[in-house]
């Protein structure tokens, strides 16, 4: 550490509590200003409306801290069926009039399969909401 | 300061500035709108905020989508007895100090749908409004002249003067109307507006 003229020179961390000190005072002081400059100049006006949970202009009901069924879940998934099988289908009508009897089977066999997973999870009744 | 004295040192070249200016210019210059729109003025409201029309150059167009952050509330648009609560509501969430302007006929009055029965005629019943745009809906440029007007509001405003926060007896909340059986109840903050007085001709 360079010698800094007025620091002893046998406490060699003292200039490291000084920056760390400076360092806090640096973050705090506009923090404390504003708070001081509000105190005075923008005094807070509040009430049970505006201390009250913000949820759209509408006052909010119950409590926040609710269970909630996790079936929703299955349908999510369920969803994907048919989110991967769009996402497979437009291609493949693009190219339907091009494609060889192999590359129809495959995609055939592929729908069926994404088919056969939705008719498993009806027959499973997981569409009805219990 | 001297309002000559300022002059003949600007003209020189010094630029004089009170903390109060200071603090009005930085405000003006930030006014943050509240993001939400009720009817077709929010279209114009969007179109002002866009690039042709570039609401930026005065500052206003960071809309929050937290009554916690606005200090602007745009009433752009028709105000339903349905949508009134939620809308005062609102303005009592949003912190000190706080500014309104009311966009297009709708917002003033009620507009072409005043006799409807479920139109608000003018959302100045229930909160103070500092700047009426009329307009069926009012061109972009018109917001922006409103919120011009509303900055040269601000800037008017003393530091730590007359405003309304630094009032203890002023209400800090405004009374959210409720649904009556037919009407909204009560049908206006008599703190904020009255009904005309009707003279009639001797």
């Amino acid at each position: 550490m360079l010698p800094c003229r007025g620091v002893p020179n046998d406490s060699p961390y003292l200039l490291l509590v000084l920056f760390a000190v400076m360092a806090t005072l640096f973050a705090l002081a506009p923090l404390a200003a504003a708070r001081l400059w509000a105190k005075k100049f923008s005094p807070q006006k509040s009430g049970p409306q505006k201390n009250a949970t913000y949820e759209c202009g509408l006052e909010s009901s119950g409590s926040a801290a609710i269970q909630f069924k996790s079936q929703y879940y299955i349908y999510a998934i369920v969803f994907l069926i048919f989110d991967v099988e769009t996402l497979f289908l437009l291609p493949f009508a693009v190219a339907f009039t091009e494609l060889p009897f192999g590359a129809f089977m495959a995609m055939m066999v592929f729908v069926l399969l994404l088919a056969e997973g939705l008719v498993w999870a009806w027959l499973k009744g997981i569409l009805v909401w219990k | 300061m001297d309002e000559g004295l300022r002059s003949e040192l600007s003209k020189q070249g010094i630029f004089t500035v009170t903390i109060e200016q200071l603090y009005n210019w930085g405000r003006k210059n930030s006014v943050w709108p509240l993001q939400f729109g009720l009817a077709c003025c929010a279209i114009e409201m969007i179109a002002t905020t866009m690039a042709r029309y570039d609401l930026a150059r005065f500052g206003a167009e960071v809309f929050r989508p937290s009554p916690r952050q606005a200090d602007l509330m745009i009433v752009a648009g028709t105000v339903t007895k349905k949508m009134a609560p939620q809308v005062v509501r609102l303005y009592n969430q949003m912190p000190e100090p706080k500014y309104v302007i009311a966009m297009g006929a709708c917002a003033i009055s009620g507009g072409p749908f005043k006799q409807g029965y479920n139109v608000l005629k003018g959302i100045d019943r229930y909160i103070p409004v500092d700047v009426h745009i009329p307009g069926c809906p009012p061109r972009p440029e018109a917001l922006i002249h409103a919120i011009m007007t509303l900055q040269r509001k601000i800037g008017d405003q003393r530091l730590g003067g007359e405003a309304r926060h630094f009032d203890p007896d002023a209400p800090s909340e405004f009374p959210v109307p409720n649904f009556g059986e037919h009407d909204l109840e009560p049908g206006y903050n008599p703190e904020v507006w009255q009904p005309p007085k009707l003279v009639r001709a001797e």
